[in-house]
Order: structure tokens, then C-alpha cells, then sequence
């Protein structure tokens, strides 16, 4: 592993007179996957959406390669544009085809001509099977197709990092394999990823290091195969206990 | 396996509806619902015809040749012709309709602009849709087509009636159908703006290119409705002087003393609102449709 690219030091969030994050602290390094797990608001979501300044933080600093977030100046928008984010609900623009999708950002937040944009886009659809949709409207694809470009959608901004959001909870079964296929292969290609998960075979297949929030507080973070076989809190030994008995 | 399984088709149940069901439903119900349609335009025609006053009404509303006159005019006895009069209706409403849609866009806009140094417009725009949807729109036709002549501002103050007319509407129906548009903003998902954002869209761009469009195509039926009113009251304008329809009518019935131009006048505006209803709603039913495709 080499430099980190996401730095989370102490993280902390309220909303209102809930506290969903306490003291988190995460490093993620270059061509790195972690994958967070623990039970629905234990507070994932919320730790993924500070990290890219979709929600301000209460406490702690976010460094991006050495930059702090939390500075005087930083323009959230650009932040953005360098952090991938994708959604539980996909959140594709039902208005635009598949191939205006992927291509908005490029051309309206960097510019790109409406070639260079397009042709971006048709390239990474036919990378995951989907060039012939190109012109078709997202509700004309199927659940795990829609998932599949909307994270194609995030790496057409050629993120340094991707952090994925329960991308296959909102997912019938039979489709959940063909978006892990996906990151799985994006994984493989040393795409920087920080995943929310609640697929723990598939987490041991991927990840590097596994974490463990709970009632948001980081419980663990360890290589994945420590944090499976040999887990040193109680709390995650109860976790594993209760998700590996389903 | 079940036991009504067993029983075989001996026992099938009868499915099929009665015959006289069937024929209900069938062509004879078309022809049924015309003809008591028809039996029921009679009745009510009849009844105007032979109630007490009928033969004046049928005189004074109804009577062709006045009909006709008043609708074509007639120079030398200096009567207006609806006819010429319902065109300035028709430009009217066009020209207004246009600046009205720019109008509501910007007013809407403005309203829902997050940066500090927009908060002029949006408190500007806030107060000027509450001040013109609560005004009759005679009396900002009033105000504008003797105010702003009177205020001697130049070019400002020495334009024809028919462009105060065109302010006035334009001032008061830009609030209405920012409304509308406000409406269709809010009813996006909010996820829709995160999203966009989350790719590092500004939120101007975000707006544009993400919010407006999936507003509009879900106001398209209740901006077609504003049309419908707006087109309307382009007969107000008649208080400027505009000799349009309701004017040119008015002339004709005080130069007359018959009132057929009245009925001109309506049947002309309804033959171009009647279309634009009937329009209106299919446009509401498919984008029903559309929508309850959307969740199954």
C-alpha cells in the first residue's frame, strides 16, 4: 500500500441531538478497498457523505492527498468532482438517455465538448455491456443495469476515490451479481474504493481491510482476513455471530 | 392435489356476462348515449323557445343575419366586426403567453437561487408573486394603461393601449405561472439535485441542466389551464378602449340595440378554448398513464 488518498481523522456528526458519527478515524490508501460494514444506521451513509462534503461535519478533519477539506476555500463542488459517490437508489436522471447520463458532468461541470463527453461515455458503457442502451432512458434498463451505469456515471469523472453507498440494497437478488461483478472488477483494476456493504462474501472477496461502525463509532478496522477469522473486539465477534447465522 | 381439481369441467362455472349485458355493452350502448345526449340538447333548446320571452331572446342573441353582420362589421354604419376584434384576442394572448413563460421561469428561479447575492431577487420575487396574484388583473390593467402614460417617462409613457394591455397581463399572469413552475421545481426529488451535485455540478447547472427540465414536463398541463384563463381575459383589455371581440360586441349592440355580437364573441372564444381544454386533459390522462407506468 502506498500514500493515503482520503484521510478521515476523528470524524464526528449530529443531527439535531443525535450523534450518528463519534471520533471516526480512516485512512485509505492509493488502489486500496475498504469496505465498511455494520447494521442499517450504525452510521455508513452519513460517514460516505462527509467524506465527499455532502454533509458538513461537526468535528475532525477530512484530508484529501494531503489537502485538508475543512480549510478556508474549498470549493465543495470541485471536492466533488474528485470523490465519486453512487446511491442505494441509483439516482439516474430519468429525463436523459443512458449516454446523456454519464456525460452530463463531464460536459457541464469540466466542460468537455459534446464529442469528447460522448464518446467517454460510449466507452465505458460498452465496458460494462451496455453500449447498444446508449440512447435508451434509465427506465428502460433493468434495477442491476441501472445501478451498473450509474456507477459508470461517477468514474466518467475520473475519480481519484469511488465510495459506494449500499449500491445492491435496493436490488432484487438475482441482480445483486452483476454490480459486484462490477466492482469486483474495479477492484481487480486498482480503483480506490470505500464501500458500504451489507454482502460479507463479498466484502472477504474484495477488500483489503474491512471496518466495523456501529452506533457510530468505529468498532475495528483490519485486514480483511483478521477482521473475519480472528476479530480482537467482542462487538464485532457478535456482528459476524449474527450476520453469519442468516 | 386439490380436490376441485378431481371434479373435472362438468362443474366449470358459468363465466360468460347475460345477453342483454352484452348488448348493453356492445354498439347499441353507443348509440344510446347519442341519441339521449341529443333528446337532452332538444329539451333545452325547446325550452328556450317556448318560454315566455323566448321569441325576443331568439331575436336579440340568436338572430343569423345579425349574427353574420356583427361578425364581418359594417364600415359605413361604422360597426366593428367581432370577427377583426377576436384577432387582437388571439395575438394578444400569443404575445403574452411568450413573455409570461419567460417571466414565471425567472421569477421561479430567482426564488429558489441559494446565493447571498441574489437575495434581492428572491425576496423581490417572493413579494411580487404575493402582490399580483392578489390584485384583480381590471385593475392592474387600469394602473398600467393610465399610470404609466401619466408618469411621462419617455418612450415608457407613449406606447399604444394594446402594449399597456400586454404589460398588464404579462405583470399579472408571470406570477401565476411562476407558481406553477415553483410548483413543478418542488415536486422533483431532492435525491435528483444530490445526485447532480454529487458529480460536482454547480447549482446553477444543477438547475438547468437536472431540476428545470423534469419540472416543466411535469407542469406542462396546469400551464396549459393559465393559457386557457389568460386567453380569456384578454378581453379585459376592452378598458383601455382595444376594440377587441367583447368590445367590438359591446359597439355593435349599442349601435344595434341586438346582442348577437355577444354570441359571436363567445363562440369564437370558444372555439379556441374548447380544443385547448379537450388538449389539456389527453395531456393530463397520457402523463397519468405515464406516470402509474413508471411504479409498477
Amino acid at each position: 500500500m502506498s500514500d493515503v488518498v482520503l484521510s478521515l481523522r476523528d470524524i464526528s456528526k449530529r443531527f439535531g441531538d443525535r450523534e450518528v458519527l463519534r471520533n471516526v478515524s480512516l485512512d485509505l490508501h492509493e488502489n486500496e478497498v475498504v469496505c465498511l460494514v455494520g447494521a442499517s444506521g450504525s452510521g455508513k451513509s452519513t460517514l460516505l457523505r462527509c467524506a465527499n462534503l455532502l454533509e458538513d461535519i461537526d468535528g475532525g478533519d477530512i484530508s484529501f492527498v494531503g489537502q485538508s477539506l475543512t480549510a478556508d476555500g474549498i470549493d465543495p463542488d470541485i471536492v466533488r468532482r474528485h470523490i465519486g459517490i453512487v446511491f442505494q437508489s441509483f439516482n439516474l436522471f430519468p429525463h436523459l438517455s443512458v449516454a446523456d447520463n454519464v456525460a452530463l458532468a463531464p460536459r457541464r461541470a469540466l466542460g468537455q465538448s459534446r464529442h469528447v463527453a460522448r464518446d467517454t461515455a460510449l466507452a465505458l458503457l460498452g465496458r460494462i455491456g451496455l453500449q447498444d442502451r446508449a440512447d435508451d432512458f434509465p427506465e428502460q434498463l433493468s434495477g442491476g443495469q441501472q445501478q451498473r451505469v450509474a456507477i459508470i456515471r461517477a468514474l466518467a469523472m475520473n475519480p481519484r476515490v469511488l465510495l459506494l453507498d449500499e449500491v445492491t440494497s435496493a436490488l432484487d437478488p438475482t441482480l445483486v451479481g452483476e454490480v459486484l461483478d462490477l466492482l469486483t472488477e474495479l477492484a481487480v483494476n486498482g480503483t480506490t474504493m470505500l464501500i458500504a456493504t451489507h454482502e460479507m462474501s463479498f466484502a472477504q472477496q474484495v477488500a483489503h481491510r474491512v471496518a466495523l461502525l456501529s452506533d457510530g463509532e468505529l468498532i475495528e478496522i483490519a485486514p480483511t482476513q483478521q477482521f473475519f477469522h480472528d476479530p480482537q473486539s467482542r462487538v464485532t465477534r457478535e456482528f459476524l455471530a449474527r450476520v453469519t447465522k442468516q | 392435489m386439490a380436490p376441485s381439481m378431481e371434479k373435472g369441467s362438468s362443474t366449470a362455472p358459468h363465466l360468460f356476462s347475460s345477453r342483454r349485458r352484452q348488448v348493453l355493452q356492445g354498439r347499441r350502448a353507443t348509440v344510446v348515449s347519442a341519441g339521449s345526449t341529443l333528446l337532452v340538447v332538444i329539451v333545452a333548446m325547446v325550452l328556450i323557445w317556448q318560454a315566455p320571452g323566448g321569441q325576443a331572446v331568439r331575436e336579440f342573441f340568436f338572430s343569423p343575419h345579425r349574427a353574420w353582420e356583427a361578425f364581418v362589421g359594417n364600415p359605413s354604419k361604422g360597426i366593428a366586426a367581432v370577427g377583426r376584434g377576436f384577432f387582437t384576442n388571439l395575438w394578444m394572448c400569443l404575445v403574452c403567453e411568450i413573455s409570461v413563460l419567460v417571466g414565471g421561469l425567472l421569477l421561479a428561479t430567482a426564488r429558489f437561487s441559494r446565493s447571498p447575492w441574489l437575495t434581492p431577487f428572491r425576496l423581490a420575487s417572493i413579494a411580487y408573486t404575493d402582490f399580483f396574484r392578489g390584485i384583480p388583473i381590471i385593475l392592474v390593467l387600469l394602473a398600467v394603461g393610465y399610470g404609466l402614460p401619466g408618469m411621462q417617462l419617455g418612450a415608457l409613457s407613449s406606447q399604444s393601449p394594446a402594449v399597456y394591455a400586454c404589460i398588464a397581463l404579462t405583470l399579472t399572469y408571470s406570477a401565476y405561472v411562476a407558481e406553477v413552475y415553483r410548483a413543478g421545481i418542488n415536486a422533483v426529488p431532492t435525491n435528483q439535485v444530490v445526485a447532480a451535485r454529487s458529480l460536482g455540478l454547480r447549482p446553477g447547472a444543477a438547475m438547468r441542466f437536472v431540476v428545470l427540465p423534469q419540472a416543466v414536463r411535469n407542469v406542462v398541463p396546469p400551464l396549459l389551464n393559465d393559457f386557457i384563463s389568460l386567453q380569456k381575459d384578454t378581453a379585459l383589455v376592452s378598458v383601455l378602449g382595444i376594440v377587441d371581440a367583447s368590445q367590438a360586441a359591446h359597439i355593435y349592440g349599442s349601435l344595434t340595440f341586438n346582442y348577437a355580437g355577444y354570441t359571436v364573441a363567445a363562440l369564437l372564444f370558444l372555439a379556441v378554448t374548447i380544443p385547448l381544454t379537450r388538449w389539456t386533459d389527453s395531456l393530463i390522462s397520457k402523463d397519468r398513464s405515464r406516470r402509474l407506468a413508471y411504479t409498477s
